[in-house]
Protein backbone atom coordinates (compact mmCIF):
# COMPACT_ATOMS: atom_id res chain seq x y z
CA UNK A 1 0.00 0.00 0.00
CA UNK A 2 1.37 3.51 -0.36
CA UNK A 3 0.56 6.14 1.98
CA UNK A 4 0.69 9.80 1.31
CA UNK A 5 0.42 12.14 4.57
CA UNK A 6 0.16 15.51 4.29
CA UNK A 7 1.94 16.08 1.49
CA UNK A 8 2.74 19.85 0.52
CA UNK A 9 4.96 20.56 -2.74
CA UNK A 10 5.69 24.51 -3.14
CA UNK A 11 7.78 26.67 -5.47
CA UNK A 12 8.92 30.26 -5.87
CA UNK A 13 7.58 32.07 -8.75
CA UNK A 14 8.54 36.04 -8.81
CA UNK A 15 9.42 36.13 -5.33
CA UNK A 16 6.17 34.63 -4.38
CA UNK A 17 5.47 31.14 -2.84
CA UNK A 18 3.21 29.18 -4.98
CA UNK A 19 1.24 25.49 -3.38
CA UNK A 20 1.37 23.32 -5.96
CA UNK A 21 0.18 19.94 -3.81
CA UNK A 22 -1.85 21.38 -0.33
CA UNK A 23 -1.19 18.98 2.80
CA UNK A 24 -2.49 16.15 0.53
CA UNK A 25 -3.81 12.82 2.03
CA UNK A 26 -4.40 9.67 0.18
CA UNK A 27 -4.18 5.96 0.39
CA UNK A 28 -3.73 3.49 -2.44
CA UNK A 29 -4.51 0.03 -1.87
CA UNK A 30 -2.39 -2.89 -3.57
CA UNK A 31 -3.93 -4.47 -6.60
CA UNK A 32 -6.27 -1.39 -7.15
CA UNK A 33 -6.69 0.06 -10.84
CA UNK A 34 -6.92 3.50 -9.98
CA UNK A 35 -7.39 6.95 -12.47
CA UNK A 36 -6.05 10.34 -11.26
CA UNK A 37 -8.01 12.77 -13.10
CA UNK A 38 -9.23 16.77 -12.46
CA UNK A 39 -8.57 20.32 -13.86
CA UNK A 40 -5.29 20.94 -15.53
CA UNK A 41 -3.31 22.68 -13.03
CA UNK A 42 -4.67 21.08 -10.31
CA UNK A 43 -1.36 18.93 -9.24
CA UNK A 44 -1.68 15.55 -11.07
CA UNK A 45 1.34 15.63 -12.66
CA UNK A 46 3.35 16.57 -9.91
CA UNK A 47 1.86 14.04 -7.64
CA UNK A 48 3.69 11.33 -9.77
CA UNK A 49 6.27 13.06 -9.60
CA UNK A 50 6.52 13.54 -6.08
CA UNK A 51 5.50 9.87 -5.91
CA UNK A 52 8.38 8.44 -7.99
CA UNK A 53 10.74 10.83 -6.26
CA UNK A 54 11.30 13.20 -9.48
CA UNK A 55 9.98 16.20 -7.13
CA UNK A 56 11.30 16.55 -3.40
CA UNK A 57 8.82 17.67 -1.49
CA UNK A 58 8.15 20.51 0.84
CA UNK A 59 6.70 18.82 3.57
CA UNK A 60 4.94 15.30 4.50
CA UNK A 61 5.50 11.59 4.62
CA UNK A 62 5.35 9.00 1.74
CA UNK A 63 5.05 5.46 2.97
CA UNK A 64 5.16 2.20 0.69
CA UNK A 65 4.43 -1.17 2.02
CA UNK A 66 5.18 0.36 5.41
CA UNK A 67 8.43 1.29 4.76
CA UNK A 68 9.24 5.47 4.82
CA UNK A 69 10.35 6.49 1.37
CA UNK A 70 9.95 10.16 2.15
CA UNK A 71 13.81 10.37 1.83
CA UNK A 72 14.69 7.96 -0.82
CA UNK A 73 15.98 9.03 -4.30
CA UNK A 74 14.68 8.09 -7.77
CA UNK A 75 16.76 4.62 -7.95
CA UNK A 76 15.61 3.45 -4.36
CA UNK A 77 11.86 3.92 -5.39
CA UNK A 78 12.53 2.48 -8.88
CA UNK A 79 14.58 -0.74 -6.58
CA UNK A 80 11.39 -0.69 -4.30
CA UNK A 81 9.43 -1.34 -6.87
CA UNK A 82 7.81 1.88 -8.41
CA UNK A 83 8.14 2.85 -11.82
CA UNK A 84 7.17 5.44 -14.19
CA UNK A 85 5.80 6.48 -17.76
CA UNK A 86 6.57 9.83 -18.42
CA UNK A 87 4.11 11.97 -19.54
CA UNK A 88 7.24 13.23 -22.67
CA UNK A 89 9.24 10.74 -23.15
CA UNK A 90 13.13 10.97 -23.66
CA UNK A 91 14.87 10.81 -26.62
CA UNK A 92 18.65 9.16 -26.71
CA UNK A 93 20.80 9.39 -29.22
CA UNK A 94 22.23 6.23 -30.05
CA UNK A 95 20.66 4.10 -27.28
CA UNK A 96 18.50 1.29 -29.26
CA UNK A 97 14.66 0.24 -27.99
CA UNK A 98 16.12 -3.22 -27.32
CA UNK A 99 18.79 -1.34 -24.92
CA UNK A 100 16.18 0.31 -23.24
CA UNK A 101 14.55 -2.49 -22.76
CA UNK A 102 16.77 -4.25 -21.46
CA UNK A 103 17.85 -1.50 -19.08
CA UNK A 104 14.06 -1.42 -18.10
CA UNK A 105 14.21 -5.19 -17.29
CA UNK A 106 17.78 -5.28 -15.46
CA UNK A 107 18.53 -8.23 -17.35
CA UNK A 108 20.32 -9.28 -20.83
CA UNK A 109 16.89 -10.45 -21.98
CA UNK A 110 16.53 -12.15 -25.30
CA UNK A 111 14.95 -10.24 -28.52
CA UNK A 112 12.07 -12.68 -28.19
CA UNK A 113 11.28 -11.20 -25.02
CA UNK A 114 11.79 -7.65 -25.85
CA UNK A 115 9.45 -8.05 -28.57
CA UNK A 116 6.65 -9.85 -26.54
CA UNK A 117 7.06 -6.06 -24.30
CA UNK A 118 7.00 -3.94 -27.64
CA UNK A 119 3.92 -5.92 -28.99
CA UNK A 120 1.78 -5.55 -25.51
CA UNK A 121 1.72 -2.11 -26.15
CA UNK A 122 0.73 -2.63 -30.37
CA UNK A 123 3.93 -2.40 -31.70
CA UNK A 124 4.92 -4.52 -34.53
CA UNK A 125 8.70 -5.59 -32.86
CA UNK A 126 10.48 -6.16 -35.99
CA UNK A 127 10.69 -2.75 -36.78
CA UNK A 128 11.29 -1.17 -33.87
CA UNK A 129 13.84 -3.38 -31.77
CA UNK A 130 16.49 -1.73 -33.19
CA UNK A 131 15.83 1.50 -33.43
CA UNK A 132 17.04 4.49 -31.58
CA UNK A 133 14.73 5.80 -29.06
CA UNK A 134 15.20 9.48 -31.06
CA UNK A 135 13.36 11.67 -32.78
CA UNK A 136 12.95 9.74 -35.73
CA UNK A 137 10.42 8.00 -34.03
CA UNK A 138 6.44 9.60 -34.09
CA UNK A 139 5.57 10.71 -30.49
CA UNK A 140 2.75 7.47 -30.54
CA UNK A 141 5.58 5.19 -30.99
CA UNK A 142 7.79 7.03 -28.32
CA UNK A 143 4.80 6.61 -26.03
CA UNK A 144 4.48 3.40 -26.55
CA UNK A 145 7.74 2.56 -26.23
CA UNK A 146 7.68 4.31 -22.94
CA UNK A 147 4.55 2.35 -21.69
CA UNK A 148 6.20 -0.65 -22.96
CA UNK A 149 9.55 -0.29 -20.25
CA UNK A 150 7.21 0.44 -17.38
CA UNK A 151 5.64 -3.65 -18.43
CA UNK A 152 9.23 -4.59 -18.74
CA UNK A 153 10.09 -3.61 -15.15
CA UNK A 154 6.75 -5.47 -13.66
CA UNK A 155 6.71 -3.67 -10.54
CA UNK A 156 4.07 -3.86 -8.06
CA UNK A 157 3.48 -0.18 -8.65
CA UNK A 158 3.39 1.39 -11.45
CA UNK A 159 2.55 5.51 -12.27
CA UNK A 160 1.34 6.39 -16.28
CA UNK A 161 1.45 9.95 -16.78
CA UNK A 162 -1.40 11.06 -19.03
CA UNK A 163 -0.92 8.08 -21.50
CA UNK A 164 -2.71 9.74 -24.25
CA UNK A 165 -1.02 13.48 -24.05
CA UNK A 166 0.72 14.50 -27.41
CA UNK A 167 -0.78 11.82 -29.17
CA UNK A 168 -3.27 11.63 -32.32
CA UNK A 169 -6.89 10.20 -32.45
CA UNK A 170 -5.87 6.94 -34.24
CA UNK A 171 -2.62 6.26 -31.64
CA UNK A 172 -5.12 6.77 -29.28
CA UNK A 173 -7.83 4.04 -29.79
CA UNK A 174 -4.88 1.72 -29.74
CA UNK A 175 -3.92 2.65 -26.86
CA UNK A 176 -7.05 2.69 -25.28
CA UNK A 177 -7.19 -1.37 -26.00
CA UNK A 178 -3.14 -1.11 -24.62
CA UNK A 179 -4.33 -0.06 -21.28
CA UNK A 180 -7.45 -2.05 -21.53
CA UNK A 181 -4.88 -5.35 -21.69
CA UNK A 182 -2.53 -4.39 -18.83
CA UNK A 183 -6.17 -3.90 -16.75
CA UNK A 184 -6.39 -7.83 -17.53
CA UNK A 185 -3.07 -8.73 -17.56
CA UNK A 186 -1.03 -6.61 -14.43
CA UNK A 187 -0.92 -7.74 -11.02
CA UNK A 188 0.77 -4.92 -9.22
CA UNK A 189 -1.05 -1.70 -8.53
CA UNK A 190 -1.76 0.85 -11.90
CA UNK A 191 -2.48 4.60 -11.20
CA UNK A 192 -3.02 6.56 -14.25
CA UNK A 193 -3.37 9.96 -14.82
CA UNK A 194 -6.14 10.88 -17.26
CA UNK A 195 -8.65 12.93 -18.67
CA UNK A 196 -10.34 10.18 -20.43
CA UNK A 197 -13.38 8.69 -20.37
CA UNK A 198 -12.40 5.85 -21.30
CA UNK A 199 -9.51 5.04 -19.42
CA UNK A 200 -11.96 6.26 -16.62
CA UNK A 201 -14.08 3.57 -16.98
CA UNK A 202 -11.81 0.53 -16.73
CA UNK A 203 -10.68 1.96 -13.32
CA UNK A 204 -11.47 0.70 -10.07
CA UNK A 205 -11.11 3.81 -7.90
CA UNK A 206 -11.49 7.45 -9.14
CA UNK A 207 -9.57 9.92 -7.46
CA UNK A 208 -10.21 13.61 -8.56
CA UNK A 209 -7.58 15.90 -7.89
CA UNK A 210 -8.03 19.97 -7.63
CA UNK A 211 -6.17 23.05 -5.91
CA UNK A 212 -3.40 20.43 -4.68
CA UNK A 213 -6.01 18.40 -2.70
CA UNK A 214 -7.88 15.19 -3.16
CA UNK A 215 -11.82 16.64 -4.16
CA UNK A 216 -12.81 12.89 -4.26
CA UNK A 217 -11.51 9.35 -3.66
CA UNK A 218 -14.33 6.60 -4.32
CA UNK A 219 -15.25 3.66 -6.54
CA UNK A 220 -15.21 4.30 -10.34
CA UNK A 221 -19.41 3.38 -10.33
CA UNK A 222 -20.07 6.05 -7.70
CA UNK A 223 -17.36 9.10 -8.82
CA UNK A 224 -17.83 8.28 -12.45
CA UNK A 225 -21.33 8.95 -13.09
CA UNK A 226 -20.65 12.66 -11.00
CA UNK A 227 -18.11 13.29 -12.87
CA UNK A 228 -19.94 12.61 -16.41
CA UNK A 229 -23.19 14.54 -14.85
CA UNK A 230 -21.15 17.28 -14.57
CA UNK A 231 -19.97 17.44 -18.10
CA UNK A 232 -23.45 16.51 -19.03
CA UNK A 233 -24.50 19.54 -16.96
CA UNK A 234 -22.25 21.73 -19.16
CA UNK A 235 -23.28 20.17 -22.52
CA UNK A 236 -26.50 20.85 -21.98
CA UNK A 237 -26.05 24.58 -21.13
CA UNK A 238 -24.25 25.21 -24.06
CA UNK A 239 -26.55 23.69 -26.29
CA UNK A 240 -29.12 26.16 -24.99
CA UNK A 241 -26.78 29.26 -25.54
CA UNK A 242 -26.28 28.15 -29.37
CA UNK B 1 56.89 -11.73 -32.58
CA UNK B 2 54.42 -9.87 -30.97
CA UNK B 3 54.41 -9.99 -27.25
CA UNK B 4 50.97 -9.55 -24.90
CA UNK B 5 51.18 -5.99 -24.55
CA UNK B 6 51.20 -5.75 -28.31
CA UNK B 7 48.56 -8.21 -28.97
CA UNK B 8 46.30 -6.44 -26.35
CA UNK B 9 47.03 -2.71 -28.43
CA UNK B 10 46.14 -4.92 -31.44
CA UNK B 11 42.85 -6.11 -29.92
CA UNK B 12 41.89 -2.38 -29.36
CA UNK B 13 42.50 -0.74 -32.07
CA UNK B 14 41.99 -3.18 -34.94
CA UNK B 15 39.37 -6.10 -32.92
CA UNK B 16 42.14 -8.38 -33.80
CA UNK B 17 42.75 -11.71 -31.93
CA UNK B 18 44.81 -13.58 -33.77
CA UNK B 19 46.17 -12.68 -37.40
CA UNK B 20 43.77 -11.40 -39.89
CA UNK B 21 42.31 -13.30 -43.17
CA UNK B 22 43.86 -11.60 -46.10
CA UNK B 23 45.82 -8.93 -46.59
CA UNK B 24 47.52 -7.41 -43.38
CA UNK B 25 50.95 -5.35 -42.73
CA UNK B 26 51.46 -4.85 -38.48
CA UNK B 27 53.87 -2.67 -37.66
CA UNK B 28 55.29 -2.76 -34.21
CA UNK B 29 57.87 -0.22 -32.35
CA UNK B 30 58.55 1.33 -36.05
CA UNK B 31 58.91 -2.01 -37.47
CA UNK B 32 57.56 -4.42 -39.98
CA UNK B 33 56.30 -7.31 -37.50
CA UNK B 34 54.07 -9.22 -39.73
CA UNK B 35 52.59 -8.78 -43.13
CA UNK B 36 50.43 -10.98 -46.26
CA UNK B 37 49.52 -10.21 -49.51
CA UNK B 38 47.15 -11.31 -51.44
CA UNK B 39 46.10 -11.98 -55.18
CA UNK B 40 44.36 -8.94 -55.58
CA UNK B 41 45.99 -6.83 -52.58
CA UNK B 42 49.96 -6.09 -52.48
CA UNK B 43 51.62 -4.26 -50.09
CA UNK B 44 54.83 -3.07 -50.74
CA UNK B 45 57.57 -1.45 -48.32
CA UNK B 46 58.51 2.26 -49.42
CA UNK B 47 61.92 2.84 -50.27
CA UNK B 48 61.79 7.12 -50.14
CA UNK B 49 60.34 7.63 -46.37
CA UNK B 50 58.83 5.09 -43.83
CA UNK B 51 55.72 3.37 -45.00
CA UNK B 52 53.80 0.99 -47.42
CA UNK B 53 51.94 1.38 -50.29
CA UNK B 54 48.68 -0.76 -50.65
CA UNK B 55 47.59 -1.83 -53.99
CA UNK B 56 44.43 -3.04 -54.78
CA UNK B 57 43.45 -4.29 -58.45
CA UNK B 58 40.07 -3.28 -60.11
CA UNK B 59 37.17 -5.50 -59.45
CA UNK B 60 38.75 -6.61 -55.99
CA UNK B 61 35.33 -7.45 -54.01
CA UNK B 62 34.69 -8.79 -50.48
CA UNK B 63 38.23 -8.93 -49.33
CA UNK B 64 39.97 -6.95 -46.12
CA UNK B 65 42.97 -5.05 -45.54
CA UNK B 66 44.73 -4.64 -41.99
CA UNK B 67 47.59 -2.46 -41.15
CA UNK B 68 47.21 -1.55 -37.41
CA UNK B 69 50.54 -0.24 -35.56
CA UNK B 70 51.47 -0.61 -32.20
CA UNK B 71 53.83 1.12 -29.93
CA UNK B 72 54.49 -0.59 -26.58
CA UNK B 73 58.32 1.35 -25.95
CA UNK B 74 58.39 4.57 -24.84
CA UNK B 75 59.82 7.13 -26.29
CA UNK B 76 59.39 5.79 -30.15
CA UNK B 77 58.82 8.91 -32.54
CA UNK B 78 57.76 8.09 -36.10
CA UNK B 79 55.78 9.64 -38.96
CA UNK B 80 54.79 6.62 -41.52
CA UNK B 81 53.24 7.52 -45.11
CA UNK B 82 50.86 4.83 -46.39
CA UNK B 83 49.51 5.53 -49.17
CA UNK B 84 46.43 3.21 -50.80
CA UNK B 85 45.85 2.85 -54.38
CA UNK B 86 42.48 1.60 -54.89
CA UNK B 87 41.62 -0.02 -59.01
CA UNK B 88 37.86 0.24 -60.28
CA UNK B 89 34.75 -1.29 -59.04
CA UNK B 90 36.69 -2.71 -55.49
CA UNK B 91 33.92 -3.63 -52.64
CA UNK B 92 37.03 -3.50 -49.53
CA UNK B 93 37.60 -3.03 -45.97
CA UNK B 94 40.47 -1.28 -44.65
CA UNK B 95 41.34 -1.22 -40.94
CA UNK B 96 43.77 0.93 -39.51
CA UNK B 97 44.67 2.41 -36.32
CA UNK B 98 47.44 2.81 -33.31
CA UNK B 99 47.29 1.63 -30.02
CA UNK B 100 50.23 2.90 -27.71
CA UNK B 101 51.22 1.88 -24.46
CA UNK B 102 53.57 3.76 -22.50
CA UNK B 103 54.44 3.01 -19.22
CA UNK B 104 57.93 4.94 -19.65
CA UNK B 105 58.38 8.76 -19.25
CA UNK B 106 59.18 9.89 -22.80
CA UNK B 107 56.38 10.99 -24.82
CA UNK B 108 55.96 8.20 -27.85
CA UNK B 109 54.40 9.74 -30.87
CA UNK B 110 53.03 7.78 -34.07
CA UNK B 111 51.87 10.45 -36.92
CA UNK B 112 50.09 8.25 -39.71
CA UNK B 113 50.35 9.93 -43.46
CA UNK B 114 47.09 8.15 -45.15
CA UNK B 115 46.73 8.74 -48.59
CA UNK B 116 43.55 7.04 -50.70
CA UNK B 117 43.27 7.70 -54.31
CA UNK B 118 39.40 5.88 -55.14
CA UNK B 119 38.99 4.50 -58.43
CA UNK B 120 35.69 5.04 -60.05
CA UNK B 121 32.57 3.04 -58.68
CA UNK B 122 34.62 1.63 -56.30
CA UNK B 123 33.35 0.87 -52.57
CA UNK B 124 35.81 1.43 -49.57
CA UNK B 125 35.13 1.37 -45.53
CA UNK B 126 37.99 2.93 -43.75
CA UNK B 127 38.37 1.89 -39.70
CA UNK B 128 40.52 3.70 -38.10
CA UNK B 129 40.97 3.57 -34.17
CA UNK B 130 43.34 4.77 -31.66
CA UNK B 131 44.07 3.85 -28.19
CA UNK B 132 46.24 4.34 -25.83
CA UNK B 133 47.28 3.12 -22.14
CA UNK B 134 50.15 3.07 -19.76
CA UNK B 135 50.88 4.94 -16.35
CA UNK B 136 53.87 6.45 -17.21
CA UNK B 137 54.67 10.13 -17.11
CA UNK B 138 55.49 9.81 -21.08
CA UNK B 139 52.59 10.90 -23.11
CA UNK B 140 50.66 8.94 -25.71
CA UNK B 141 50.24 11.71 -28.82
CA UNK B 142 48.84 10.80 -32.35
CA UNK B 143 48.59 12.89 -35.27
CA UNK B 144 46.99 11.30 -38.31
CA UNK B 145 46.33 13.44 -41.42
CA UNK B 146 44.34 11.68 -43.93
CA UNK B 147 43.74 12.80 -47.50
CA UNK B 148 41.11 11.12 -49.64
CA UNK B 149 41.07 11.51 -53.46
CA UNK B 150 37.66 10.35 -55.33
CA UNK B 151 37.20 9.14 -58.54
CA UNK B 152 33.63 9.31 -60.34
CA UNK B 153 30.85 7.35 -58.53
CA UNK B 154 33.35 6.09 -55.90
CA UNK B 155 32.10 5.60 -52.03
CA UNK B 156 33.97 6.09 -48.76
CA UNK B 157 32.55 5.21 -45.80
CA UNK B 158 34.89 6.75 -42.59
CA UNK B 159 34.60 5.29 -39.03
CA UNK B 160 37.22 7.40 -37.04
CA UNK B 161 36.96 6.32 -33.32
CA UNK B 162 39.76 7.66 -30.19
CA UNK B 163 37.80 6.63 -27.42
CA UNK B 164 40.82 6.30 -24.39
CA UNK B 165 43.92 7.21 -23.45
CA UNK B 166 45.26 9.33 -26.06
CA UNK B 167 46.73 12.24 -24.63
CA UNK B 168 47.40 14.43 -27.59
CA UNK B 169 45.88 14.37 -31.02
CA UNK B 170 45.28 16.78 -34.16
CA UNK B 171 43.52 15.02 -36.68
CA UNK B 172 43.32 16.88 -40.47
CA UNK B 173 41.78 15.17 -42.96
CA UNK B 174 41.05 16.14 -46.62
CA UNK B 175 38.90 14.76 -49.48
CA UNK B 176 38.51 15.84 -52.96
CA UNK B 177 35.58 14.31 -54.58
CA UNK B 178 34.79 13.75 -58.54
CA UNK B 179 31.40 13.21 -60.06
CA UNK B 180 28.79 11.19 -58.45
CA UNK B 181 31.09 10.84 -55.57
CA UNK B 182 29.69 10.07 -51.52
CA UNK B 183 32.35 10.35 -48.76
CA UNK B 184 30.55 9.60 -45.24
CA UNK B 185 32.43 9.89 -42.13
CA UNK B 186 31.92 8.99 -38.46
CA UNK B 187 34.05 10.50 -35.97
CA UNK B 188 33.85 9.59 -32.31
CA UNK B 189 35.77 10.97 -29.92
CA UNK B 190 35.68 11.04 -26.15
CA UNK B 191 38.80 12.38 -24.28
CA UNK B 192 39.19 13.08 -20.06
CA UNK B 193 41.75 14.01 -17.59
CA UNK B 194 44.47 16.84 -19.39
CA UNK B 195 43.62 15.58 -23.08
CA UNK B 196 43.44 18.03 -26.04
CA UNK B 197 42.24 16.54 -29.49
CA UNK B 198 41.72 18.56 -32.24
CA UNK B 199 39.69 17.27 -36.02
CA UNK B 200 39.90 19.35 -38.85
CA UNK B 201 37.90 18.69 -42.07
CA UNK B 202 38.25 19.92 -45.42
CA UNK B 203 35.44 18.22 -48.22
CA UNK B 204 35.91 19.64 -51.55
CA UNK B 205 33.25 18.90 -53.79
CA UNK B 206 34.39 19.39 -56.96
CA UNK B 207 31.85 16.91 -59.20
CA UNK B 208 28.51 17.45 -60.09
CA UNK B 209 26.08 15.26 -57.82
CA UNK B 210 28.69 14.81 -55.63
CA UNK B 211 27.83 14.78 -51.78
CA UNK B 212 29.47 14.19 -48.28
CA UNK B 213 27.97 13.80 -44.58
CA UNK B 214 30.61 14.53 -41.89
CA UNK B 215 29.12 13.48 -38.39
CA UNK B 216 31.21 14.10 -35.13
CA UNK B 217 30.17 12.61 -31.82
CA UNK B 218 32.07 13.20 -28.64
CA UNK B 219 32.33 13.36 -25.05
CA UNK B 220 34.72 15.91 -23.08
CA UNK B 221 34.88 14.80 -19.25
CA UNK B 222 37.78 16.28 -16.95
CA UNK B 223 39.93 19.48 -17.81
CA UNK B 224 39.85 17.67 -21.66
CA UNK B 225 39.71 20.02 -24.07
CA UNK B 226 37.69 19.24 -28.10
CA UNK B 227 38.62 21.70 -31.25
CA UNK B 228 35.85 20.29 -34.23
CA UNK B 229 36.23 22.04 -38.00
CA UNK B 230 34.30 21.06 -40.29
CA UNK B 231 35.00 22.93 -43.76
CA UNK B 232 32.74 22.33 -46.88
CA UNK B 233 33.48 23.85 -49.77
CA UNK B 234 30.61 23.21 -52.98
CA UNK B 235 31.96 24.01 -56.25
CA UNK B 236 29.06 22.72 -58.07
CA UNK B 237 25.73 20.88 -57.87
CA UNK B 238 26.17 19.27 -54.64
CA UNK B 239 25.08 17.83 -51.10
CA UNK B 240 27.21 18.53 -48.36
CA UNK B 241 25.91 18.58 -44.53
CA UNK B 242 28.58 18.49 -41.21
CA UNK B 243 26.80 17.58 -37.76
CA UNK B 244 28.83 18.41 -34.67
CA UNK B 245 26.69 16.98 -31.49
CA UNK B 246 29.22 17.19 -28.24
CA UNK B 247 28.72 16.53 -24.49
CA UNK B 248 30.06 18.62 -22.14
CA UNK B 249 31.14 17.36 -18.58
CA UNK B 250 32.70 18.54 -15.71
CA UNK B 251 35.55 21.45 -16.62
CA UNK B 252 35.96 20.74 -20.47
CA UNK B 253 36.03 23.22 -23.41
CA UNK B 254 34.25 22.34 -27.02
CA UNK B 255 34.95 24.57 -29.62
CA UNK B 256 32.90 23.45 -33.06
CA UNK B 257 34.13 25.54 -36.05
CA UNK B 258 31.72 25.38 -39.01
CA UNK B 259 32.49 25.92 -42.32
CA UNK B 260 30.22 26.23 -45.49
CA UNK B 261 31.86 27.76 -48.50
CA UNK B 262 29.63 27.54 -51.67
CA UNK B 263 30.92 28.49 -55.37
CA UNK B 264 27.67 27.82 -56.82
CA UNK B 265 24.33 28.66 -56.87
CA UNK B 266 23.41 24.45 -56.41
CA UNK B 267 25.77 23.45 -53.72
CA UNK B 268 23.29 22.24 -51.07
CA UNK B 269 24.83 22.54 -47.92
CA UNK B 270 23.98 22.51 -44.15
CA UNK B 271 25.99 22.11 -41.10
CA UNK B 272 24.29 21.47 -37.27
CA UNK B 273 26.38 21.95 -34.12
CA UNK B 274 24.99 21.40 -30.56
CA UNK B 275 27.45 21.13 -27.14
CA UNK B 276 25.31 20.33 -23.91
CA UNK B 277 25.30 18.28 -20.68
CA UNK B 278 23.49 15.11 -20.43
CA UNK B 279 20.00 16.16 -20.34
CA UNK B 280 18.60 15.57 -16.78
CA UNK B 281 15.79 14.17 -18.28
CA UNK B 282 17.63 11.16 -19.59
CA UNK B 283 19.54 10.67 -16.23
CA UNK B 284 16.06 10.85 -14.42
CA UNK B 285 14.43 8.47 -16.78
CA UNK B 286 17.32 5.89 -16.82
CA UNK B 287 17.22 6.12 -12.78
CA UNK B 288 13.48 5.35 -12.60
CA UNK B 289 14.62 2.06 -14.18
CA UNK B 290 16.31 1.29 -11.28
CA UNK B 291 19.87 2.81 -12.27
CA UNK B 292 21.84 4.89 -10.51
CA UNK B 293 23.10 8.78 -11.77
CA UNK B 294 26.72 6.93 -12.79
CA UNK B 295 25.16 3.70 -14.19
CA UNK B 296 22.62 5.94 -15.98
CA UNK B 297 25.56 8.59 -17.35
CA UNK B 298 27.53 5.64 -18.28
CA UNK B 299 24.37 4.62 -20.53
CA UNK B 300 23.73 7.58 -22.31
CA UNK B 301 27.78 8.19 -22.83
CA UNK B 302 27.92 4.50 -24.32
CA UNK B 303 24.99 4.82 -26.82
CA UNK B 304 25.94 8.17 -27.87
CA UNK B 305 29.28 7.24 -28.46
CA UNK B 306 27.98 4.20 -30.10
Amino acid sequence: MLELKDLTYQVEENNEIKTIIDHLDLNIDDGKFVVITGPNGGGKSTLAKLIMGVKELTSGQMIFDGEDITDCSITDRARKGISFAFQQPVHFKGIKVLDLLRLATGKNISVNTACEYLSKVGLCAKEYIDREVNSSLSGGELKRIEIATVLARGTKFSIFDEPEAGIDIWSFQNLIQVFENIRKTVKGTVLIISHQERILNIADEIIVIEDGRVKRHGPKDEVLPELLGTADAVNRACSKMS
Amino acid sequence: MLDNIQKQLLREVADLYKMPKGAYNIRANGEKAARNTTENIDIVTKEDKPGIDIIIKDGTKNESVHIPVVLSESGIKETVYNDFYIGEDCDVVIVAGCGISNCGSHDSEHDGVHRFFVGKNSKIRYVEKHYGEGDGSGKRILNPVTEVYQKENSYVDMEMVQIKGVDSTHRVTKAELAEGATMIVHERLMTHGEQKATSVYEVELNGEGSSTDVISRSVAKDNSEQIFEAAIIGNTVCNGHAECDAIIMDNAHVVAVPKLDARNVDAALIHEAAIGKIAGEQLIKLMSLGLTEAEAEEQIIGGFLR
